[in-house]
């Protein structure tokens, strides 16, 4: 039977094993793999203070963007095609709550300028390959 | 109870109830919300709520952490904890820290990340708290006469979930990378480190309670912990398939990640094994029930439920949907919650000398407590599968959809009752218990 220094060594040399692995492959998602699939080419000035905003005022609690966040409302990270940046600006720039199907939205009420940035931010966004998240609904008629 | 220090595991044990039950009220304005009443929107936005909800869970949950390492080291090493004022001083800072960022997030406050919403000046505070908290652990594991595997194991799982907050606090440019680092926070605490507490924590609980061999049982304590690094370093993939970086994980994702329940399945079997074996019946039943639940509990609801959405085909589909809250309940409560509750029963009648051994309020606040849970995971899990279903699947408008499945909250907000009715008989015993004596020292 298994001895407690075999046990020792098994937990000790799978630990350093797989560390190291998880250590290169995150070594090479993140210098060739990431600025390709997100076009750090187009991480501008205007995406990163949208990025600010967006974290700033929590967005993530309520939302999901890439599919991390909270479940209360929408999904964001193709907002942009779907609904268009006119649209977004509207609801972002509004004093008054919006509330889709009764589901009410915090009335941020931001400037002009704050709201293009979150808009480059959301189409900077959604131009990053998810491999193919979120998935076309292939039920539908 | 053989050294006057552990007492303080008591305070933070009664920290760890208090926050709890926190937490739950505001997880039934975010369920009451999803129900269609939101008429607290005004003062308390859902992204409010639910900052408020997973942050309190994870402090009362590090706080029954500390409370059990503060109980366990001093006796796994035979020696009084090097400095009492300071483990007073760490867990008064941490009390102030915590309600700092609560309040906080009251006024739009935060750092606004999944988890670490703790705003940065306040997370150097935190640094300090636990560099502290280390310093007293060590300090005392490596003066005292014995380090035994269990005591290893348990400091192990907290020096490096230390560590490992550490990536949370870069700041980057790319929503991505943002991404990439916050899992090793995230994902390599729930599925990695903070397993290494448990499985130390429930190495000393068995000891204890089925007075199995200890050699047994530290051996098999290490075959665990293997299982959950090998699989759960690299199962931290099974984050990565669709934020951004190559496709090379949803292989090494899917197929680690999918090997993680056998952690799980592990302690189950283990706890269970050295029950049947044991010779010595601990009079202690809560305690007992509450050891073996945890390990039951957390295979269902981390290796189970986690397994049912980890593979790339199919989390494609259910991806930061209800599904995942779904597992975020079951697991969470069952790994971590309640092994918190297995180690307060266990050291309540050792630090405050009331034998509340095995009374009716404690079996049917286990009872009540599993039964709610279940329930909750269980209309969470409908409401999830229908949105999967609606939304990802036919297409339906994310709004119309919530609409649909408005109806599943409302059983939820009934399990939940259930699920608050056990936890309240359970803080009824705690504070029935009264406060430690040191008439409860024992050699
Ligand atoms: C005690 C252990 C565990 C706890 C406390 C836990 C908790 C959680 C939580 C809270 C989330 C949501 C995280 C977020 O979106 O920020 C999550 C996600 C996830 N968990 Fe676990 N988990 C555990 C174990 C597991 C295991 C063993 C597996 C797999 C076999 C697993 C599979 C997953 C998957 C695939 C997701 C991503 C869901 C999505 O794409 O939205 N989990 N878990
Ligand atoms: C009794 C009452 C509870 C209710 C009504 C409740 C309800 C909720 C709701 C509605 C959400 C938000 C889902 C969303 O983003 O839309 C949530 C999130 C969460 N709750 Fe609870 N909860 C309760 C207790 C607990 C307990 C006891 C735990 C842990 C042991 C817990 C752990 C979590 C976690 C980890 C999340 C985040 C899940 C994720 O992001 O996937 N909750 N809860
Ligand atoms: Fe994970």
């Amino acid at each position: 039977m298994l001895s407690k220094s075999q046990a020792r060594t098994f937990f000790l040399g799978g630990t350093v094993i797989t560390f190291a692995i998880f250590l290169g492959l995150s070594w090479n998602s993140l210098s060739n793999a990431v600025p390709k699939q997100t076009h750090e080419e187009n991480l501008t000035s205007q995406v990163v203070r949208g990025k600010h905003l967006w974290e700033s005022n929590n967005c993530m609690g309520c939302h999901t963007i890439f599919g991390e966040g909270a479940y209360y409302a929408p999904e964001l990270t193709k907002v942009i095609d779907r609904r268009g940046a006119p649209f977004v600006k509207a609801v972002l720039t509004s004093k008054a709550p919006w509330a889709p199907n009764g589901r009410k939205m915090v009335a941020y009420g931001f400037s002009d300028n704050d709201a293009e940035d979150l808009i480059a931010f959301f189409t900077w966004i959604g131009g990053v390959d998810l491999n193919g998240f979120p998935p076309k609904p292939d039920l539908k008629q | 109870m053989k050294y006057k220090s552990q007492q303080v595991a008591y305070w933070f044990f009664a920290l760890s109830m208090l926050l709890l039950a926190l937490q739950i009220i505001y997880g039934f304005i975010m369920g009451f919300a999803h129900m269609g009443y939101d008429g607290l929107h005004e003062v308390i936005p859902f992204n409010t709520a639910r900052a408020v909800h997973t942050n309190l869970l994870v402090v009362w949950i590090l706080s029954g952490f500390m409370g059990a390492a503060y109980y366990i080291i001093p006796e796994e090493a035979e020696n009084e904890l090097v400095n009492v004022k300071l483990a007073y001083i760490q867990l008064i800072t941490l009390a102030l820290v915590g309600v700092a960022a609560i309040i906080g997030y009251h006024f739009n406050y935060w750092e606004g990340r999944k988890f670490l919403e703790i705003p940065r000046p306040l997370d150097y505070l935190v640094v300090i708290n636990v560099l502290t908290f280390l310093g007293l652990i060590l300090a005392t594991l490596f003066k005292g006469k014995k380090r035994t595997t269990t005591s290893l194991v348990l400091t192990m799982g907290l020096v490096f979930a230390a560590l490992l907050y550490l990536p949370g606090m870069i700041w980057f440019d790319n929503q991505t990378m943002d991404s990439f680092f916050r899992w090793w926070v995230v994902h390599l605490w729930v599925e990695g480190v903070w397993e290494l507490i448990m499985g130390g924590i429930l190495a000393f609980l068995l000891i204890k309670i089925t007075g199995v061999d200890r050699e047994v049982i530290e051996k098999w304590l290490y075959v665990i912990v293997g299982l959950t690094f090998i699989s759960g370093i690299l199962g931290t993939g099974h984050h990565y398939y669709y934020i951004g970086v190559d496709k090379t994980w949803l292989i090494v994702g899917g197929i680690f990640s999918a090997m993680e329940p056998l952690a799980f399945l592990g302690m189950a079997l283990f706890a269970v094994a050295m029950y049947r074996k044991g010779e010595k019946k601990h009079p202690n039943k809560t305690a007992l029930n509450w050891t073996l639940g945890t390990a039951i509990v957390s295979f269902v609801g981390a290796g189970l439920l986690g397994l049912a959405h980890t593979l790339p085909q199919v989390n494609l589909y259910t991806h930061g949907t209800l599904v995942t809250a779904m597992h975020g309940h079951l697991a969470f409560w069952g790994a971590y919650g309640m092994i918190v509750f297995a180690i307060i029963a266990y050291t309540m009648p050792n630090m405050t000398g009331r034998k509340l051994y095995n009374t009716n309020t404690g079996l049917l606040a286990f009872w009540l407590s599993n039964i709610g849970m279940l329930g909750m995971t269980v209309a969470f899990g409908v409401a999830g599968v229908a949105q999967v279903y609606l939304e990802r699947k036919v297409g339906i408008e994310f709004g119309l959809v919530q609409k649909e499945i408005q109806v599943h909250f409302f059983i939820l907000i009934c399990c939940a009752t259930l699920f608050t009715t056990g936890i309240t008989l359970y803080m009824y015993e705690f504070i029935k218990y009264g406060r430690p004596t040191n008439e409860a020292l024992v050699d």
